[in-house]
């Protein structure tokens, strides 16, 4: 770069916000009764720049990206502030201009790409619209320009691939097409919401390295939205923190991560699990988000803050700093420190005899596919192919794999929520596998289990009470109904819930207290064993904190042992104690927790590990590009499954699987290098 | 008057409808969840007035379901003896609507045939005129002078009557405090009751207007046989009502039952019970009916001994109906049910019961069949008005109701030949089109209301 | 997909066997075939002879499953069952009660009840949707409101109404076309088109109602918003992202009634006097001809499987998610 260009570029960079959101007030709802969505929210993006929302589920930062777009539900409205592209009022403009921007200047993607796209015309010609409306020099040569375009955004096989539907493409390959639909207007600003959070990690990498790349070639401004703190270390030059509606503070990236000055930015970062944190236990944030139907008179983190006092609940705090760098707080930024004290450490783990509760010797899993006149069976989806494990007690087991690889179904399987078709599922000595009706329905007091989502795994029609009773009543145990009805209230608290929740329905509580009774409900038959699956990743930062905390403490004080099924490597990290990588329904590592974090052996684990978005700017990270996605279960790869994808493919990997070599310790790896000592400690 | 309490088939089944809405409404009452979707019905402006109107029409419904047969006399052991006849409450309370009848046709608020006969005049010459009817504006001269000033009149009395009666109503139901009764009126209460009360206002006044003038004049005019059709389109409603009713009632236990068990047992019970609703609904509808009741006929033509009366075998024949129509729709909601249960099996919740070690049986009562009750809900509510369209054209295709007994179909039937008369006799046709209408449209918009309140997929996408 | 469609095909088998065993139980079971003749000869005192005679007239005089009189094979062929049932599976329908030949007067019927039942339902289909696009375009406004209950009370108006007032308003008053009859060849569009009117006029509030729906679910989809992100106007979004998805449902649900309209309305044709097979059931059932609805029974069935199959082939042409195998 020459002198003068580096000049103009100093000068040019902070004088000229390209997209300056200023006091935007969005409400939805009827007008008598609005909820106040965005409330006052203020921020800019320079060209070349990224800027992340940060916000927890319900904080408003979608509305904001819509409210920019004007593309907000039909009750929703913006009500006051302005919008700014290039110095030009975007809420001025008549609906026949904003669409000449939307898609134009302003490109948006999604969360979902799998609804995104519609599913009965062709990628191409869903992108070729775009490239018609907001590219005039290319109007002559449109089909070639969108070839062009998915080339730009890492589609393989172009010229192919614009003539299928969007259900022929992976979720990361349909994220991709989304990409390269905001692209063909050549925007100046792309906003993104959440634009990785429906895919998996390896996915993820690659998607936000697309990103990246994108915007060093065209200089676009970027305004990300997450929730993951993870991707704004990634991604972010500049953040803002969002919360009920609000920005509560803003920073630069870097002076962000170094320094959080906002109480709940703060809690934020002390929530995230970490291995280091495996001892003391998680800070988490009390209480929950308030209404947004309500005119705040006062803080709007008060009621949760440990550090509020008397004025924070009377008196809507000011802002602090500039505004590039401040935050909204009646405190001065020296005076907020994490006063509470640090957690007391909790019991140790205890140590269960090393004797496997449950011990799972190949198991399998297949779903066959029917085909042809008589549906005779061509082929199985092999959703579980040959698993050993074993979960000791009063130990956690993580199951860790990305979306597809076999891992809830595990769980199923070792529940008998589906029978397995070969294998053994030893529990205590018994072979779960050959048991059957009423000796099973006896049996299952013993393992129970934990869902992902809490919205769907209460019946909405029962109360509480009912819920977590319901296995006392099948297993006919507790006694009679107000027996019964103690041991709830019993269990409720046990939980950290009060025992009038047990009169109430579960549509009354938070996500976080539902997965709460969940794990009552769970706890009632007193089990030995909990399947996990998922039980955090529909929850957000702070109230999966409490959940893991209450696991943990369970354990410590019932000996519960858990088999833990993720994709989150950060919760692995915290909570288990061994852990097993899946991919394409078969275990490639397994090993103590530590151990298989700190230093993979499977090329897979290596490079999963590598793209999970560690919160912290400095963090040198080379990413281990993994080309493609995971084949189908159907008919996998021949020789090791992974080979297709594995950088470090060597002849022999494509010809037959590997033998799982045990290494010291009880470490497990399935690879020819590992055992051929290549790659061995 | 003494009387020998009769109970017919339908009778007995409506008595049934009547306790299990009894039970549901005790039920829903103690669970809040339950209750809410009632509100948002009760809370929408359409969901008030249509349940004022339906009111209405069940009203009389319900009256011409308490049959009985009067007492005619005392047998020399003093023991009384009844008619065969079987009458209604509600034919009591019509009174002279039931037994007045003239000759043949007369128009609307006629006071003459409709057409000339010849009559002999008193000095016995033979005329050809319109003679006077019998008991249509009989209270008027003999040339029905000052009709009109009549009608207004007698209308006004009436209406007055009917919003008497309104107030009184009022008054018990806010137990006479009238803070109450002026906050509902000007709808200050949280829910549009007030609504309610000023639809209920109209139709009393209208009801009333027209049950004073039907006691002087045909208000809707008469048939052929001179039977009044304001009569028989009120006697008809019991008729729509239980063809929209015991249908679905009678077709709910099988579509529910084999709906979930099919969608939650899957394997080999679903494909027998998707066997069956498959075949059946390869059948179309009207020929499966025709084939049905053409059977039923021929057996009760030749078994007619088997019934003591006549209104008992008409009112088998319209409950055989009612059987042959729920066969033939039953098959729609068990798909949708069974489509649903295929989706609650898959549900978390169904899944921690089975981990609990939940048996079937109790799975399918706790968990899924509460959780498709509201799709059960709208499709009986949303049938309703299409069973009470079906009945008139199946009547019209003769393979509805007897035709003795008094339906709309009945009367459209009965009455459309008429239409290539000159002057044209219209009135039957209109009154059995409106009374199946308001009924109808009454019924469509509750159902809508009924439906977005109860579907929360819908719901969201306000 | 070839292996879908035979097995769908193989499917129909058991369908059939079940439809032609409820009919064969409805018409020879719950009434014997004395019980018929003595209705057809009208009351009770009719003479054995006479009945015998009947039933030696129109075939009902064998024994229902089993002929202990007839040797090898004819004992189970010269049946009720074979005669009367499972000849059906051959198509041959043998003669009417009356004595016509019923797979002619079908093959000749047939066709006046295709002339008014294809305008109908593709006049009905393209007035529809174009309401219900404009409703859908303008939703959430008054048009829309007053739109949908136009809808309701339309169809909350019984469809005889709509036949008997057509009939009387056009042919009566106004005196523009016959009210009934048909005529061959050009001719027939003058019987034709009042029967089409009427038709269209009476499924145009449920068609416009549901169709609506159909579209507003579409519009609340994420792809609308990811169209509409893309600055393309509404009326492209509607017609090209929304229209496309919604006719999906639209058309399966046609190609499903159109094996049946073979069959025709049955109200339709026999108000307006039209010698098709809708209005050949009606007089058959008037008749108490069972022969005739027997046939037809059959006939409906093997065609609404017909049309099954079509809508699951139409399925993988319309939606390109959808494949057969």
């Amino acid at each position: 770069m020459s002198s003068i260009e580096a000049a103009m570029h100093k000068v040019q960079t902070p004088a000229e916000p390209l997209l300056a959101v200023d006091a935007l007030t969005t409400h939805l709802g009827s007008q008598a009764h609005p909820v106040r969505a965005v409330d006052g929210v203020s921020f800019e993006i320079r060209r070349g720049e990224t800027f992340v929302l940060l916000g927890e589920s319900g904080c408003g930062k979608s509305m904001i990206a819509l409210s920019i777009m004007r593309l907000l539900p039909h009750t929703g409205r913006i009500v006051g502030g302005d919008v700014k592209l290039d110095g030009k009022s975007l809420r001025a403009l008549s609906e026949a201009d904003m669409r000449a921007e939307r898609g134009g200047r302003v490109g948006m993607i999604f969360q979902e790409p799998m609804t995104s796209l519609n599913p009965v015309i062709t990628v191409g010609e869903q992108v070729a619209e775009a490239v018609r409306l907001h590219d005039p020099d290319s109007r002559e040569r449109v089909a070639a320009r969108v070839v062009e375009l998915f080339r730009a955004v890492g589609i393989p096989d172009p010229d192919k691939r614009v003539g299928e539907y969007p259900h022929q493409l992976s979720g990361g390959m349909k994220q991709r097409v989304m990409i390269a639909m905001a692209l063909a207007g050549r925007p100046e600003v792309l906003i993104a919401d959440e634009p990785t959070t429906a895919l998996d990690v390896t996915i993820q990498a690659q998607v936000l390295d697309l990103l990246k790349d994108l915007q060093r070639e065209t200089g676009m401004g970027i305004l990300l939205i997450t929730h993951d703190l993870g991707v704004v270390a990634e991604m972010a030059d500049r953040v803002g923190v969002m919360y009920a509606g609000q920005i509560l503070e803003t920073n630069d990236a870097e002076r962000f991560f170094d320094r959080p000055r906002h109480p709940y930015s703060r809690k934020l970062f002390r929530s995230l699990p970490k291995a280091e944190k495996r001892s003391e236990g998680l800070d988490v944030i009390a209480g929950i988000v308030p209404p947004l139907d309500q005119a705040f008179t006062h803080c709007r983190f008060a009621d949760r803050c440990e550090l509020a006092f008397d004025a924070c609940r009377t008196t809507l705090p000011p802002w602090r700093g500039g505004d590039a760098d401040g935050f909204r707080c009646h405190l001065e930024a020296d005076e907020v420190r994490d006063q509470d004290a640090p957690l007391a450490p909790a019991a140790s783990d205890r140590h269960g005899d090393d004797t496997a509760l449950l011990d799972v010797s190949g198991l399998k899993m297949h779903f066959p596919i029917h085909k042809g006149v008589l549906r005779r069976v061509v082929g199985h989806v092999k959703a579980v192919d040959g698993l050993d494990l074993k979960i000791p007690t009063a130990r956690t087991v993580a199951l860790v794999g990305e979306s597809g690889c076999g891992k809830t179904t595990v769980g199923k399987a070792i529940l008998q929520l589906h029978r397995p078709t070969a294998g053994r599922v030893e529990f205590d000595g018994v072979d779960l596998a050959h048991v059957r009706g009423a000796e099973l329905r006896r049996l299952r007091r013993d393992f129970q289990i934990i869902f992902q989502d809490p919205a769907s795994s209460m019946n909405p029609r029962m109360l509480v009470e009912d819920i977590v009773a319901e296995g006392m009543v099948a297993q006919g145990i507790g006694g009679n109904r107000a027996e019964r009805r103690r041991k709830v209230e019993q269990l409720l608290e046990q939980v950290g819930m009060q025992a009038q929740a047990a009169n109430r329905y579960p549509h009354e509580f938070s996500g976080g207290q539902r997965q709460r009774i969940a794990i009552a409900r769970a706890l009632a038959l007193e089990p030995r064993l909990i399947v996990c699956d998922e039980p955090t990743s529909a929850l957000d930062v702070s109230v999966q904190a409490q959940v893991l905390n209450l696991l943990r403490d369970l354990q410590r004080e019932l000996g519960i042992s858990y088999l833990f099924i993720t994709h989150n490597i950060s919760v692995v990290a915290y909570l288990a104690h061994e852990v097993a990588v899946m991919y394409l329904g078969r275990i490639v590592e397994y090993g103590a927790v530590e151990a298989v974090l700190q230093h993979p052996k499977h090329p897979y684990t290596e490079a999963l590990l590598s793209a999970v978005p560690v919160p912290d700017p400095d963090h040198e990270r080379a990413v281990i590009r993994l080309e493609g996605d995971m084949p189908s279960p159907v008919n996998p790869p021949s020789g090791c499954h992974f080979h297709p994808r594995c950088p470090q493919a060597v002849a022999k990997c494509r010809e037959s699987y590997p033998d799982t070599v045990t290494l010291s310790s009880g470490r497990r790896v399935a690879c020819w290098l590992a055992s051929e000592g290549q790659r061995g400690d | 008057m003494a009387f020998q309490p009769v109970i017919l088939w339908t009778d007995a089944l409506v008595y049934l409808l009547l306790v299990l809405i009894g039970l549901m409404v005790w039920y829903t009452r103690r669970h809040e969840h339950l209750l809410t979707p009632w509100r948002r019905v009760s809370g929408s402006r359409t969901g008030q007035a249509t349940m004022v109107v339906l009111g209405f029409y069940i009203a009389v419904g319900l009256m011409d379901t308490l049959h009985f047969n009067p007492q005619t006399g005392v047998d020399d052991a003093g023991k009384p003896i009844y008619s065969t006849e079987v009458l209604s409450v509600f034919d009591v309370v019509a009174g002279p609507l039931r037994t007045q009848r003239e000759k043949t046709y007369s128009a609307p608020f006629a006071t003459h045939l409709f057409s000339k006969e010849n009559v002999q005049t008193a000095d016995g010459r033979m005329e050809r005129i319109f003679p006077r009817l019998q008991y249509g504006g009989a209270h008027l001269d003999a040339s029905g002078a000052g009709k009109l000033a009549d009608i207004v009149q007698k209308g006004a009395i009436g209406a007055a009557q009917g919003v008497v009666a309104w107030a009184l109503l009022i008054l018990l139901l806010n137990k006479l405090r009238i803070g109450r009764i002026r906050d509902l009126l000007a709808g200050r209460r949280p829910q549009p009751w007030h609504v309610g009360a000023w639809t209920a206002l109209a139709m009393f006044a209208f009801v009333g207007a027209l049950w004073e003038l039907s006691g002087y004049y045909h208000v809707l005019g008469t048939d052929k046989v001179g039977e009044d059709v304001f009569f028989q389109s009120l006697k008809s409603i019991r008729t729509g009502l239980i063809i929209g009713t015991l249908t679905t009632l009678v077709m709910l236990p099988a579509a529910i039952l084999l709906g979930i068990m099919a969608g939650y047992f899957r394997g080999w019970v679903d494909d027998v019970i998707q066997y069956l609703y498959t075949t059946l609904n390869s059948i179309p509808g009207v020929l499966l009916i025709a084939a049905a009741v053409l059977m039923m006929q021929i057996y009760m033509s030749n078994n007619a001994d088997q019934f003591n009366s006549l209104t008992e075998r008409a009112d088998l024949r319209l409950l055989f109906l009612c059987l042959i129509l729920g066969v033939t729709s039953w098959t729609g909601l068990c798909r949708l049910l069974r489509g649903e249960a295929l989706k609650l099996r898959e549900l978390e919740y169904v899944q921690a019961a089975r981990a609990f070690g939940v048996n079937h049986f109790r799975i399918l009562v706790r968990h899924v069949l509460p959780n498709v009750m509201h799709i059960v809900l709208i499709t009986v509510v949303l049938d309703f008005s299409g069973l009470v369209l079906a009945e008139a054209v199946l009547s019209y295709i003769s393979i509805g109701v007897d035709p003795a007994t008094n339906s709309w179909g009945n009367m459209i039937n009965g009455a459309r030949l008429e239409l290539a008369r000159e002057p044209v006799v219209w009135w039957s046709l209109l009154a059995a089109f409106t009374f199946m209408f308001t009924l109808v449209l009454a019924a469509n918009l509750f159902s809508d209301v009924v439906r977005d309140a109860f579907d929360p997929r819908l719901r969201e996408q306000r | 997909m070839s292996a879908y469609i035979i097995r769908r095909l193989l499917y129909a088998i058991p369908i059939l066997i079940g439809v032609n065993a409820l009919t064969f139980v409805l018409f020879f079971v719950v009434n014997s075939p004395d019980d018929m003749a003595r209705m057809h000869l009208g009351g009770k005192r009719v003479t054995d002879q006479a009945i015998e005679a009947w039933k030696e007239d129109h075939g009902y005089n064998k024994p229902l499953l089993f002929n202990e009189a007839a040797a090898g094979t004819a004992a189970l062929t010269d049946t009720i069952l074979y005669e009367k049932s499972i000849k059906l599976f051959l198509f041959e329908f043998g003669q009417s009660d009356s004595g016509r030949d019923i797979s002619e007067d079908i093959s000749q019927r047939m066709w006046p009840s295709l002339a008014i039942a294809v305008p109908t339902l593709l006049v009905g289909l393209a007035i529809n949707i174009t309401f219900a696009l404009l409703l859908a375009f303008f939703r959430a406004t008054y048009l829309d409101f007053w739109g949908v209950v136009i809808c309701v009370a339309m169809m909350s108006i019984s469809s005889l109404f709509y036949i008997i007032g057509g009939q009387f308003l056009v042919g009566k008053l106004l005196n523009l076309v016959p009210i009934s009859g048909y005529d061959t060849g050009l001719h027939a569009w003058k019987f034709m088109i009042l029967p089409v009117i009427v038709g269209v006029i009476g499924g145009i509030g449920s068609g416009t109602r549901w169709y609506r729906t159909l579209f507003l679910e579409e519009i609340h989809r994420d792809y609308v918003r990811s169209a509409r992100a893309k600055g393309l106007s509404e009326h492209w979004v509607l017609f090209r992202h929304v229209l496309r998805n919604a006719l999906i449902p639209i058309l399966t649900g046609v190609v499903v009634v159109l094996p049946l309209l073979f069959i025709g309305s049955l109200l339709v044709e026999s108000f307006f006097g039209i010698p098709g097979l809708g209005s050949y059931t009606i007089d058959a059932i008037n008749n108490q001809d069972f022969a005739i609805v027997r046939a037809m029974v059959f006939l409906g069935a093997v065609l609404y499987i017909i049309g099954l199959l079509l809508t699951d082939i139409s399925y993988t042409i319309a939606d390109p998610r959808v494949r057969l195998d």
